[in-house]
């Protein structure tokens, strides 16, 4: 790398690209030499496929897509290389008003376990009264939110391919959907599931860190061509991203950091709201507000560097959801996605990812797929 | 062959649906509506669905690959692992195509390419459209100026225009950069 480098890196509009939003920003990718051009897209399958031909060098991408994009599933593959995580966390899922009066009918729902087995009552119950199946919603195929409804309802014995539907929708239409009627419940990345709160037709029922204490949310991604190729590069986006969330984290700089987020070029909602995710203190309902600091986590010492077994565990709930079938290889593949060696060259190491930990089930070991699997009533086995 | 148009521009999806006419496909229909995209995409049935790239709905589009036991009819994404060129093409025109399984792929491929450059025949025409606008608009600020130029300097309509061309030629501007400095001046001086 000589001179200033042009990058172009490709987002959604999310509150968990604000490493990425910040560095650019502040300034903190211009002094590390680069001249970032952000560019938003409006779904992940544009992200994907301009960050495959070469159109963007970087993307804000979901973490299960960076696996999937490597594998070939469900489009070409194109190997990709994850020097850093952007955002650990931030979703939630949340019910309309009317399946949560369903739900508490039927029993407690503090829980992840005691909501999930209600929601097993109540889709038996409209199975019997030959109701329409309940749909939910989430953003992708490959994304935690997908993971996250899926772990939870079949905690609780309901089969997400064959009791009820599931369903992708860009998350802006995901409270209207709700509000219509065309969907009683999704799982979503911020702000969306506090909009639904605020306009009086849905209740958070958990937040993502209830379900999963720390999943990978959304990965900087780059071709692993290009990873490798030019050291220097991605060395300079991943010092540039790692400011950028040192930033965000910095309570001092919240308010700012919420006023620059809420830019129509970035994020585009209120600063009010921003602020309330960054904080994790969210309204769940018309009365109560839920505050976990571990919400959405960004910039936290160890946050940030790719876990290879975080890759395994990923490729394991594709595996349980009939995504792909196992092989060694595949494996290999998905585990060398997330890239630590990378981030330590770039900005040091010695900073160990936590556990995955959901709320419920067998816990995953390192390339222990078929005792993982087989922990699970519900879902593929190897 | 059924094939599904996805796309919220009337005039694009138009000039596509007149394209795939001519080449024979006659069963073509359009979804504007974006609501209930899947419940559409099932009541119709479609072999191929075409999806421009700004519509947010793509992702919903793309959950149809995983084999879903909701689903009937398995639909995949037409590419082709070794033709990056073409993904590149529909990528740069703004255009994706979806195929239910076992479909030829030659047939698919004259579909798209044809999409391609009915895309590009519309980016086209939007361009030249807002060069049309942009055109119209600048002969209006001339307009202006002139008038500004007649009234204040008692000159005729060719002097006026005269003046400015010598300014422009002198400070090496385009005319209409002149006529805008002479518009704001003026409004200063009011």
């Amino acid at each position: 790398m000589t001179g200033e480098a042009q990058v172009k890196i490709g987002f959604i509009p999310l509150v968990d690209a604000a490493a990425l939003f910040i560095a650019t920003h502040k300034g903190f990718a211009a002094a590390q030499g680069l001249d970032v051009e952000l560019i938003r897209e409006v779904s992940w399958a544009n992200i994907r496929d301009k960050l495959a031909i070469g159109r963007f060098d970087a993307a804000h991408l979901l973490a299960p897509m960076a696996v999937a994009s490597t594998l070939g599933l469900g489009h070409v593959r194109v190997p990709l290389a994850a020097p850093i995580n952007l955002a650990m966390n931030g979703n939630a899922i949340a019910v309309s008003t009317a399946l949560y009066a369903e739900l508490t009918a039927v029993g407690e729902v503090g829980e992840p376990a005691q909501s999930a087995r209600a929601l097993a009552k109540v889709v038996a119950r409209r199975q019997v009264e030959r109701r329409e199946p309940l749909t939910f919603g989430m953003t992708f195929p490959f994304s935690m939110h997908n993971y996250q409804l899926r772990y939870w309802m079949a905690e609780g014995g309901v089969d997400p391919d064959d009791d009820l539907r599931l369903i992708a929708l860009p998350p802006p239409y995901m409270v209207e959907n709700l509000a219509r009627g065309q969907l009683d419940g999704f799982c979503v990345g911020a702000p969306w599931s506090s909009v639904a709160v605020d306009a009086g037709v849905g209740v958070i029922l958990h937040f993502g860190c209830e379900i999963f204490k720390r999943a990978p949310e959304k990965v900087l991604a780059l071709r692993e061509s290009v990873a490798d190729d030019d050291p220097d590069l991605v060395a300079a986006l991943i010092r540039a991203v790692y400011k950028g969330a040192a930033y965000v984290d910095e309570p001092q700089n919240l308010e700012e950091v919420s006023r620059i987020l809420s830019g129509p070029e970035y994020v585009g909602v209120d600063a009010e709201i921003i602020r309330r995710v960054l904080t994790g203190r969210l309204r769940v309902n018309g009365q109560e507000t839920r505050e976990r600091n571990d919400y959405l986590i960004i910039g936290e010492a160890g946050a940030m560097r790719p876990d290879p077994r975080q890759a395994e565990w990923i490729y394991a709930q594709m595996l349980r959801w009939r995504q792909t079938r196992y092989s060694p290889a595949m494996a290999d593949k998905a585990k060398g996605v997330l890239r630590p060696d990378l981030f330590d060259a770039a900005v040091g190491g010695a900073h160990n990812q936590r556990e995955i930990a959901a709320f419920a089930g067998p816990s995953f070991d390192s390339g222990s797929y078929g005792e993982y699997l087989a922990g699970f009533a519900i879902g593929q086995r190897l | 062959m059924k094939i599904v148009i996805v796309d919220e521009s009337p005039i694009r999806s138009l000039i596509l649906q007149e394209g795939l006419r001519d080449a024979g496909f006659t069963q073509v229909e359009r979804i504007d509506e974006m609501h209930n995209l899947l419940k559409q995409i099932y009541a119709i049935d479609p072999d191929v669905i075409l999806i421009d790239l700004e519509n947010p709905s793509r992702d919903t589009l793309e959950q149809m690959f995983q084999v879903s036991r909701a689903v009937r009819r398995p639909i995949a994404m037409f590419v082709d692992q070794s033709d990056t060129a073409s993904i590149q093409a529909s990528v740069d025109a703004g255009v994706s195509a979806y195929i239910v399984d076992g479909l030829k792929k030659e047939r698919i491929k004259s579909i798209l390419d044809l999409c391609i450059s009915r895309f590009e025949a519309f980016s086209k025409l939007r361009d030249d459209l807002e060069r049309a606008k942009s055109d119209l608009a600048e002969r209006k600020t001339i307009e202006r100026a002139k008038g500004i130029l007649m009234k204040a300097k008692s000159l005729s309509e060719e002097e006026a225009y005269k003046l400015m061309r010598g300014a422009a030629m002198r400070e090496n501007k385009k005319i209409i950069e002149i006529a805008r400095s002479v518009i704001t001046a003026a409004e200063m001086f009011k």
